[in-house]
């Protein structure tokens, strides 16, 4: 009787060893100059294999090579988890491609570390620095930039404006109590305030991350991270803001079961109006269309909520984006077009075509949704960032804090207990 | 047993040519040789695939359960058996065995003799019986996601059919949120396998109620035995090794339960629906904690392997004995 469970594992180190072995090959194939001829060819990973970024990028490497004609793009388009793996595992090998795809935080300073990625601080200073600054962070390392951004994103509550009528609530809060206030009104007006997606846990991690971000500072949860330290007091009282949140039963039923973008789901239920509010990204718009009805001009947008007595502001940011590195002695073609894909034409067309918000501060004229302009209006204030927080730390530790947080508002974890299980499992990851 | 049912190589379906240059016949020793060298031949070739995708897998798997390995490159990171002793340690893990215990008991008390009952009911002879029998079983054939996505829309609550139709024949109180409540949520799964399995074991006693003789029946029923003692003194017997096979792939699927789980609860509210699998799957594909998540593998296969070695041992001896009596004295 064999055991599939056992041979499913077996399957992951097989298939590991099977890329490990493929991407050495490709390492060792891959040179990027091309010698005799006088081209240089470059190779650029990316993760865009969906329409119709796919398409947009493919057109931009030939207009690149039409204006750098001893230039070719040779583009390596992997899906997102494939391509986490493989760079795992060229990270391990030693070599990687000339451009590639990096979120920054934690995986980059991992690359960084290991010597493997060029710095860009100089060679990128005359037209980098003028990126929009909370793009521009989760690549800073040590205030050297190795990466440049083509995409950022930020969480913040998005909301149903009629619902808030409804309810009373003439403004936004902007102040945590006064949050507590609003979904208190909005429970007593018979409507649900928040939509939670209780089964995928990732969204309820937000709600303390950035309550930690609030009391702590922007800093401390990646300082926490390399100290392997979250039992400070800051984050303790993150976790009981939230308690007192969870304790107001502000949630839709049954949202413990609830996934995020279902017909059932969290997106649905603000999409359909059922709930007054979510707490999620820049994309949450798109989905709640698909998933649900949509709210068309009922939307809005409010960043999260300070903390009274906290040392973060509401201008702190928690987000992300997308954006490129180099690997060490890359040629200067790699630099060159870096410079192209961050100009303000490229960015212009990536932002009508495919939706991301803009770097490039100039190219937000391109921006045509009001609730994206509300998004881009925050990032442009944003005096502190922190990357999301599984980019920003280890899978484990990451996962730890989904689950721990979950925990904590499902009722079986106190915020001390949260704390000291992300604490333990920081520690065990060397 | 390697060597007893290749076909005779001058009667089989390789005597179209039998070897021209030798003028007599092989001597025993050398047919025996042949024989050992063609099976051999056949063998190989699966024998290297199950060594090298099934044999050697798990050997690494357990080989990596003692180290602290994030599932890249090999493992180095030798830490003895700290993955065993942090998994007994574990709540969650621990709370896996206590809920695997649960669905065994819940499948061997309810699952299967609900099972049994359909079985013996559409054993008779009935209008319509053929059509029966295909819609209990046909849940079966369903695949183990499709049934969960299906049950997580139906058991959606309020909005989903369970709780819709419960409200309009005003039985709301009976509604709840079924997948999302921890004290509701292992009731609810048990429920959903019971509808995916039943139909399968339902098939099984099926098949074996129809090995049982009518005569014996019949004198059952001429020595005046009521319908009950019918079934109690000889259907019930007869059907024993049946019985005993189903009880068997239950408790090993009761182990081994991983898609419903994943894809109606991924083991919520709050780990309250967890399995091993699941909680594996966690360490290992989520947290790339590999070596952990080994350790978890290799207990599920120590429990696998106890449970259907002491099960055959104890309980299924006496129809592997009547099953293959040739192979008395071969074993053991």
């Amino acid at each position: 009787m064999g055991d599939p469970a056992l041979s499913r594992r077996g399957f992951l180190a097989a298939s590991a060893a099977a890329g490990l072995g493929m991407t050495t090959l490709t390492a060792c194939g891959g040179d990027s100059d091309g010698g005799s001829s006088g081209t240089t060819t470059i190779e650029w990973w990316n993760i865009s294999t969906t329409e119709p970024a796919k398409t947009v990028w493919a057109a931009l490497a030939r207009k690149f090579e039409a204006q750098n004609p001893k230039v070719k793009i040779k583009i390596v388009q992997m899906e997102n988890d494939a391509y986490k793996s493989k760079m795992t595992a060229l990270t391990s090998s030693g070599k990687l491609p000339d451009i590639f795809h990096t979120w920054g935080g934690g995986v980059l300073k991992q690359q960084v570390d290991a010597g493997l990625v060029e710095d860009l601080t100089d060679s990128t200073k005359p037209w980098g620095d003028a990126l929009l600054p909370a793009a521009r962070e989760p690549y800073l390392i040590d205030d050297r930039a190795y990466g440049i951004p083509f995409d950022i994103g930020m969480i913040g509550f998005w909301y149903n404006k009629a619902l808030f009528r409804k309810a009373g609530i003439s403004a936004p809060p902007t102040t945590w109590s006064g949050f507590l206030d609003a979904v208190r009104k909005l429970k007593s007006a018979g409507v649900t305030p928040l939509a939670l997606a209780g089964k995928e846990k990732w969204p309820g991690m937000y709600y303390w991350a950035y309550l930690a971000m609030r009391t702590a500072g922007a800093g401390a949860l990646q300082k926490a991270y390399e100290d392997k330290d979250f039992t400070g007091t800051p984050f303790v009282e993150a976790g009981e803001h939230l308690e007192e949140l969870v304790g107001l039963q502000p949630f839709q039923r049954g949202f413990l079961g609830a996934a995020y973008s279902t017909p059932t789901g969290q997106a649905a239920a603000v999409g359909n109006g059922k709930a007054a509010m979510e707490l999620m990204g820049q994309w949450a718009p798109v989905v709640q269309a698909d998933a649900g009805k949509g709210l068309g001009k009922d939307l809005g947008f409010f960043p999260f909520p300070a903390v009274e007595g906290g040392k973060g502001t509401i201008t702190e940011v928690f987000g992300g984006g997308g954006g490129h590195a180099l690997r060490r002695g890359a040629p200067q073609a790699a630099v060159d077009f870096l410079k192209f894909f961050a100009s303000e034409a490229t960015d212009l067309e990536l932002v009508k075509k495919t939706g991301v918000l803009p770097v490039v501060p100039s190219a937000e004229r391109a921006i045509a949704d009001p609730n994206i302009k509300a998004v881009q209006e925050q990032l442009k204030k944003s005096t502190g960032f922190q990357l999301y927080l599984d980019q920003a730390y280890a899978p484990a530790v990451g996962q730890e804090v989904n689950d721990s947080v979950a925990a904590l508002i499902s009722g079986s974890k106190s915020p001390a207990q949260v704390a000291q299980s992300v604490t333990r499992t920081a520690r065990e990851e060397q | 047993m390697t060597s007893t049912f290749l076909p005779d190589k001058r009667t089989g379906p390789g005597a179209v040519l039998p070897p021209p240059a030798e003028g007599r016949a092989p001597s025993r020793a050398r047919r025996r040789a042949l024989n050992w060298l063609t099976a051999v031949g056949f063998q190989l070739p699966a024998l290297v695939l199950f060594i090298g995708l099934v044999l050697l897998p798990m050997l690494f798997a357990l080989y990596a359960a003692f180290f602290r390995w994030g599932g890249f490159g090999m493992p180095s990171d030798y830490v003895g058996g700290e993955n065993f002793t942090r998994l007994f340690q574990d709540a969650v893990f621990l709370g896996d065995l206590w809920r695997c215990l649960v669905l065994v008991v819940l499948s061997l008390a309810v699952q299967l003799p609900f099972a049994l009952a359909m079985a013996v009911l559409l054993n008779q002879r009935m209008r319509g019986r053929a059509v029966y029998r295909m819609l209990f079983f046909a849940p079966y054939v369903l695949s183990e996601a499709i049934t969960g996505i299906l049950f997580g829309m139906i058991f959606a609550p309020d909005d989903g059919f369970a709780d819709q139709i419960l409200g309009k024949v005003g039985l709301e109180g009976l509604g709840g949120q079924w997948f999302a409540e921890p004290s509701t949520v292992m009731a609810t799964l048990f429920l959903v396998m019971t509808w995916k399995y039943f139909g399968f074991h339902m098939m099984l006693y099926l098949a074996g109620l129809q090995a049982v003789p009518r005569e014996l029946t019949e004198a059952a029923l001429i020595d005046g035995a009521g319908p009950w003692q019918r079934f109690c003194s000889v259907t019930l017997p007869l059907l024993a090794p049946t019985l005993r096979i189903s009880v068997f792939l239950s408790v090993i699927g009761a182990i081994q339960l991983f898609d419903l789980v994943w894809v109606t609860t991924a083991g919520g509210p709050d780990h309250h629906s967890e399995t091993m699998a699941v909680t594996m799957f966690q360490y290992g594909f989520k947290r790339y904690q590999v070596g952990y998540a080994s350790a978890i593998s290799v207990v599920m296969f120590g429990i696998s392997l106890v449970f259907a070695l002491a099960y055959q041992r104890f309980v299924l001896r006496r129809d592997l004995e009547g099953a293959t009596t040739t192979m008395r004295g071969d074993g053991k």
